[in-house]
């Protein structure tokens, strides 16, 4: 199987990256582990954002703020050249999803609507109800079967085919049959999303593994901004589904067991739109002091109670759904108990503006990747939109390399690559190896939440980091039960334990390397923000001894670092 | 201490097994605890060769659908409490079987393919939005909410025992375009729906509107356009 652009991933990054690739031109196939309208982008409630001035108390938005505060949001660590793209593309490729489909709920005017949105100046958020990214990823899915792209459903790319200089496909692993297979491809571009299963709580699907983190970091390509991880003040409690940041931008209320609402001693002026960093630690600071409620280990309440079942009904129906769901609670008539979990990456595979890795023919867009316009602290809304912008360039950069150039995928290359691939999957399926997945993956996800989470300090952190280490040790030890190639889930969720550890590696090791307060990155031994020694990216490269961190400057434009006050 | 209960589960490789058998297993099942939950219980703790797709596990994915108690639903937001001690989960029911719980998608998706499942513009678009009233959006806030969870597919045996007729959840996605205001794909799009394999087929039994885990109505969407279809073949554009 050969195509010009093999796309990993179906999700709003992966096909929007293909759907560009194939307008070009090129002949482009996607790859995904789930059938594309089953990524977690479809998860997605709250909106994308985009300077469009719909709203009458938007009028004089322009991309200039909206990148100004995703700067700001970032606590000056997002790259300013990058930050300017992704806010000055915004409104095309907003209007391009009007124009593809996309239902966009509507202002009396008949325009996008849009909604405010936490540590954002302006209402710049464009929703469709509460299942933005739903309506987004199936219409882009409906792109994609127009322009005929090639699906390879139910694959799992296990391993990236490269000589020494470029790279010329990739393994995967049909999940319905167990086959191995080789992919020829003159560009893949890694659009794999999340990493949440490192964690314990978390938002995430059950697939946002990280998996393909670890493939690109052992393939040579640096990991880049690893700790900053971003924990979302607003999960139920028990499953840490998501109660969308729209819940408060339509006015929602956190409030405390004094019945207080609290933020107005963390953020007076923004209150509970304050970006999601300050939010979560509020949050945390109120629980950890004994001003929470005991379920769930500890949670504060969200309050929708006085925005009128009207409202919840038009605006908010997918989350009052979720809360009966998953709470047997109605936000109509009760608050929903909810706690900070994890929910975004903002580092990821290193890439340059247009999507690029510094290995020849490998890209990469979406939650995966770090360009970095997210910096320390991603502002909710940002994310659709750095899919579709970033899918939009990669797609873009893809298509026109391999259209200048001819084709030079190499057959021994790919040979190779699915035999040594083949004899590793045959090795654990017949290993007598005495650790298991469970162990491990409970372990790796239990400390990364304990020692790695809202509040940082030294201590946990090396700890964290020696129990990574540990535990990619005893993986070498590691067996599996399941012994049928077929749909074997044990197989495939050990192979993905594997690249789930180094990323997590990578996170301990950069959080207990940058010794101050930035962003989501938030330190007890070291608590204000150091630009003199640490306004700079990390990069983490893959050695057999662990991470070697190396660091690489912001790029500056227009803005000089700041105090964030909100 | 609560009493346990017991999942019967459907159990199969069709390489392997002439007969499907039913294992049943044992759990202590915790507060608000749904079937996925239990089902990642017994793959993590008990039986690690048991097959079924699951992801984002908050009825958006629509990975998860499978026939329980009897009845088509998502198993992540389905609670096991109300389901009583004694719990059987099958495939989703008249689709070959992969593995245990995993059905063979294929028709699904291609009976979508058909149906010109994207919206269909002839004149190119304004610079920015094209407007669209609230009012206007509102028509297909019903059907934009399709996840392809395939529990309506499975249910109509009309749609599922045969290659030809698009089905429910084809025909639901169509409607979406038809009653959008932006979709010019007009009579072209009737045509399809039209057809032998079309909206006539369906015999109104109500099936896929009753299991649609997200209260979606096809049948309403495949009576209006019966009725759309008329009215273009009166007035002459079909
Ligand atoms: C609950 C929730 C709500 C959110 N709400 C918002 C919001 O309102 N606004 C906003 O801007 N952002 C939001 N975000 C963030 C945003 O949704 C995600 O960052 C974004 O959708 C990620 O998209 P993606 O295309 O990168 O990845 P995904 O949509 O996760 O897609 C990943 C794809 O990769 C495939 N894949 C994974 N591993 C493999 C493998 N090994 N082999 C082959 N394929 C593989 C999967 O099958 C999938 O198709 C939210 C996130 C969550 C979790
Ligand atoms: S796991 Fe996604 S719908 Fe159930």
């Amino acid at each position: 199987m050969k195509h010009q652009v093999i796309v990993v991933g179906g999700g709003l990054a992966g096909l929007r990256a293909a759907v560009e690739s194939a307008m070009l031109g090129a002949d482009t196939a996607v790859l995904s582990l789930l059938y594309p309208v089953r990524s977690h982008s479809g998860a997605a409630q709250g909106g994308v954002n985009a300077a469009l001035a719909n709203m009458p108390e938007c009028k004089d938005d322009t991309p200039a703020k909206h990148a100004y505060d995703t700067v700001k949001g970032s606590d000056f660590l997002a790259d300013q050249d990058c930050a300017e793209i992704l806010t000055s593309d915004a409104p095309v490729r907003i209007y391009e999803l009007e124009h593809w489909g996309v239902p966009f709920s509507r202002t009396p005017e008949g325009r996008i609507a849009q909604r405010p949105f936490g540590g954002a100046g302006y209402p710049r958020t464009c929703y469709a109800s509460d299942k933005t990214g739903l309506y987004i990823l199936h219409t882009l899915n409906e792109q994609a079967v127009k322009h005929g792209i090639k699906v390879y459903n139910e694959w799992a790319v296990l391993s990236l085919a490269r000589d020494g200089a470029m790279n010329h496909g990739l393994v995967a692993m049909n999940l319905q049959t167990g086959e191995i297979a080789s992919f020829g491809a003159d560009a893949v571009i890694i659009a794999t999303g999340g990493a949440g299963r490192i964690f314990r709580r978390t938002s995430n699907a059950m697939q946002s593994t990280g998996y393909t983190l670890g493939m690109a970091y052992r393939a040579g390509v640096p990991l880049k901004d690893m700790e900053f991880v971003q924990f979302h003040p607003t999960t139920i409690i028990g499953t840490n589904i998501l109660m969308t940041e729209g819940a408060r931008g339509e006015g929602g209320y956190l409030v405390n067991n004094q019945g207080e609402r609290f933020m107005s001693k963390y953020a007076p002026k923004a209150m509970e739109l304050a970006p999601r960093d300050i939010v979560s630690r509020s949050i945390q600071i109120e629980i950890n002091e004994g001003h929470g409620f005991p379920d769930g280990g500890g949670c504060v309440h969200l309050d929708l109670r006085h925005l009128g079942r009207e409202k919840i009904l038009e605006r908010l129906p997918g989350i009052r759904d979720l809360a009966i769901s998953f709470l047997g609670i109605d936000c109509i008539e009760k608050p929903v108990p909810i706690q900070p979990g994890q929910h975004f990456i903002m580092g990821g595979i290193d890439t340059d503006k247009d999507g690029a890795t510094i290995l020849p023919g490998v890209f990469a867009a979406g939650e995966c990747a770090s360009v970095s316009v997210h910096g320390a602290n991603r502002l909710g809304g940002n994310s659709l939109l750095e899919c579709v912008v970033m899918g939009q360039r990669a797609g873009a950069a893809a298509g026109n390399f391999v259209k200048a150039k001819s084709s030079a995928i190499q057959d021994a290359v790919l040979n190779d690559a699915v035999k040594k691939t083949s004899a590793d999957v045959d090795a654990l399926l017949k290993s007598d190896g005495k650790e298991r997945l469970v162990t491990l993956r409970d372990t790796m996800a239990q400390t990364m939440t304990d020692n790695i989470g809202i509040f940082r300090e030294e201590k946990p952190m090396a700890d964290a980091l020696a129990t990574m280490r540990e535990l990619r040790a005893r993986f070498r030890d590691i067996g599996v039960d399941a012994k049928n190639r077929k749909f074997n889930l044990d197989l495939l969720r050990t192979i993905e334990l594997g690249g789930m550890l180094d990323a997590a590696e990578t996170i301990a090791a950069g959080a207990l390397a940058r010794k101050e307060s930035r962003g989501a990155h938030s330190r007890l031994d070291f608590k204000t923000r150091d630009d003199a020694n640490w306004m700079k990216h990390t990069l983490a490269h893959f050695t057999p001894d662990g991470a070697r961190l190396e660091y690489e400057s912001v790029v500056q434009t227009k803005w000089q670092p700041e105090e964030r006050k909100y | 201490m609560t009493d346990s209960i017991k999942l019967s589960i459907y159990r199969r490789d069709p390489d392997l097994d002439t007969a499907p058998r039913y294992q049943t297993y044992e759990i202590q099942p915790e507060p608000g605890q749904t079937v996925l939950m239990a089902l990642y219980h017994i793959l993590d703790n008990v039986d690690k060769s048991i097959a079924f797709r699951a992801s984002c596990r908050s009825a958006v994915c629509g990975s998860c659908g499978m026939h329980i108690n009897g009845q088509n639903r998502l198993a992540c937001e389905t609670q096991l409490a109300p389901l009583g001690n004694e719990i059987l989960i099958e495939p989703l029911p008249h689709l070959p079987v992969l593995k245990d719980l995993v059905v063979d998608m294929t028709a699904f998706w291609d009976k979508y393919e058909k149906v010109r499942p994207y919206l269909i513009a002839m004149k190119n678009p304004p610079e920015k939005e094209r407007l669209q009233s609230p009012a206007q959006r509102k028509r297909i806030d019903e059907f934009i909410d399709c996840i392809l969870c395939a529990c309506c597919h499975s249910t109509c045996t009309l749609d599922a025992w045969s290659n030809d007729y698009l089905g429910p959840a084809a025909l639901a996605k169509a409607y979406r375009f038809v009653a959008d205001t932006r979709d010019e794909g007009g009579v072209e799009r009737l045509k399809i729906v039209a057809s032998e394999e079309g909206v006539f087929r369906c015999h109104t039994i109500f099936n896929c509107t009753e299991e649609c885990p997200k209260k979606i109505s096809p049948t309403f969407a495949i009576q209006e356009m019966k009725k759309k279809v008329l009215v273009a073949k009166f007035s002459g554009k079909m």
